[in-house]
């Protein structure tokens, strides 16, 4: 049952990497949109503490 | 301060053109490379007229592609550069004239020169001689529409100094629908199976791009060059 | 009445008002996604033409669809940064080029992982799957654009000029691919008639297609923040968003 699944029917080699790039990309999104946004609080900061020593 | 605007256009279309044959290198350039970039094909592939035959239509609208955006990314950098566009916008006539009147002339210099030479290179590639009129209409119409994609991109890239690779990038994939139908509609002329369907997208196309770059191309250089 | 619409274009106002949304929007986003790929992966029936692979549908579709999304997405945000002048616009913009290019990636890997089994090649030159190449492309173009002029002002208006007319030119595309696709080989088009397919297929797809969008609207709005907070750093409201 779990092995049937796991085959795809046959299709496995190209089902499993289709859904593994689409959650990878999900997953690149969520962390490349949280790094955007650290730096920009880290820009922002030095900008702040370079305005009042 | 009212300008007379036909009588402006004519004059800028009088300088544009007589830049163009006061420098004969910038002329003849672009048609060097269309001859070479089509002696290349040949040369890489085969020499065969009955397969070169099959890939002419694909040959000849490549290189013409890339000969006209070669050609192209000038377009307003010298006038941009020593000011005299700043002149022309000033003097009041609206920037869309002086933008349709400098492409235009471009095309005159560039595209027009190389739909004539084209029967030269669609003879070494064995198209055959009925498909000649058809070959350069197609031409004609299409290095019409890439003259106004290309002055968008041109416009764009105006204010950098390496932007000729960017020109290329950003108007390349909109220049890709006038690449099929511009290639189709000269492979139909070849096989003779009615090339009358590409022809009129072509000139759709070409229509389209005449009334709404301009309002780009202006909007552009709006922005470039503020 | 219309305030909220005005608020819209205040920064300080759009960065507190989309903070607090997203991890609504994700868990919305991770609950479809969820169910999609479990119903789709495990109950949907095989394809009885396709068998199992035609399951690669339930993240190839929403892809592309996204991939097309954004587009319209940079370019209508880039079109109202253009002619009302809100800088929100760029923001937005800029900040769904990257997430589109993304998927249309996914949405070419996919669309080529799906043709091995259906055409036997990877690239078959399918009209759907290389007008989404072009896209590509376009999205390539817009993001250098933006990154090759110096002044960040007018690298945006530069690059939503460039997506509008981008915008323009994509039906035109996709039709003229259409058209020499019809031209050199048959019919090599993945054939899905949405009508024909059964509930069962349908939902978790339907289930997908929303999880996608949401998820990209989550994203969108996190990139916005980043965009707004580096756009606005010497701002007054800045220094008081960072200081609590």
């Amino acid at each position: 049952m779990m092995q049937a699944f796991w085959a795809m029917g046959g299709y496995a080699r190209y089902v499993w990497p289709c859904i593994g790039s689409a959650l990878a990309t999900l997953a690149w999104n969520l962390w490349a949109a949280q790094r955007a946004y650290r730096q920009a609080l880290a820009g922002a900061r030095r900008a702040l503490a370079m305005a009042n020593p | 301060m009212t300008v007379n605007i036909s009588a402006a256009a004519a004059v800028i279309l009088q300088r544009e053109l007589l830049l163009g044959f006061r420098r004969p290198d910038q002329l003849l350039q672009p048609l060097v490379f269309f001859l070479i970039v089509t002696t290349l094909f040949p040369l890489a592939l085969s020499a065969q007229l009955s397969l070169l035959r099959d890939m002419a239509p694909g040959v000849l609208w490549v290189s013409a592609l890339l000969a006209s955006l070669l050609s192209i990314d000038v377009l307003f950098k010298g006038d941009a550069d020593d000011g005299t566009l700043e002149q022309l916008v000033l003097s009041g006539v609206p920037l869309g004239v002086i933008v349709i009147v400098k492409t235009l002339a471009h095309w005159l210099v560039s595209g027009a020169a190389l739909v004539v030479v084209s029967p030269l290179v669609a003879m070494a590639l064995g198209i055959p001689f009925g498909a000649f009129g058809t070959m350069m209409l197609s031409l004609a119409l299409g290095t019409l529409t890439l003259s106004w994609l290309g002055a968008i991109g041109a416009a764009l890239t105006v204010g950098l100094r390496r932007g000729s690779m960017l020109l290329s990038l950003i108007v390349l994939p909109l220049a890709s629908p006038l690449l099929i139908f511009g290639a189709s509609a000269t492979d139909r002329a070849i096989t003779g199976s009615g090339s009358a369907g590409a022809l009129y997208l072509l000139a759709a196309l070409c229509v389209l791009t005449s009334t709404l770059a301009p309002l780009a191309i202006a909007a552009a250089l709006r922005i470039t060059l503020e | 009445m219309w305030t909220w619409f005005y608020r819209l274009a205040s920064p300080p106002y759009v960065y507190g008002f989309v903070g607090p949304a997203i991890p609504w929007l994700l868990a919305a986003a991770a609950c479809l996604i969820g169910y999609g790929l479990v119903a789709g992966l495990v109950f949907a029936p095989p394809d009885y033409q396709q068998g199992d692979a035609f399951r690669i549908i339930y993240v190839h579709a929403p892809s592309a669809w996204l991939s097309l999304c954004a587009y319209t997405t940079m370019a209508v945000a880039g079109a109202i940064g253009l002619v009302w002048r809100i800088k929100i616009g760029f923001a937005v913009a800029a900040a769904a080029a990257p997430i589109g290019a993304s998927f249309t990636l996914v949405a070419l890997v996919t669309g080529a992982l799906w043709g091995r089994p259906m055409w036997g090649t990877y690239w078959a030159w399918d009209p759907r799957l290389t007008s989404e190449l072009i896209l590509l492309f376009l999205y390539f173009g817009v993001m250098s654009l933006r990154r090759a002029l110096d002044d960040a002002a007018r690298g945006d208006r530069a690059a939503a000029l460039l997506a509008i007319v981008g915008v323009v030119n994509v039906p035109i595309i996709h039709f003229s691919v259409q058209w020499w696709n019809s031209l050199h080989q048959g019919a090599t088009v993945m054939k899905f008639g949405k009508s024909q397919m059964p509930g069962s297929m349908l939902l978790p797809l339907l289930a997908m297609l929303c999880g996608f969008m949401i998820f990209f609207v989550a994203v969108l709005c996190q990139r916005l923040r980043a965009e707004l907070l580096m756009r606005e750093r010497l701002a007054v409201w800045v220094r008081e968003a960072i200081r609590t």
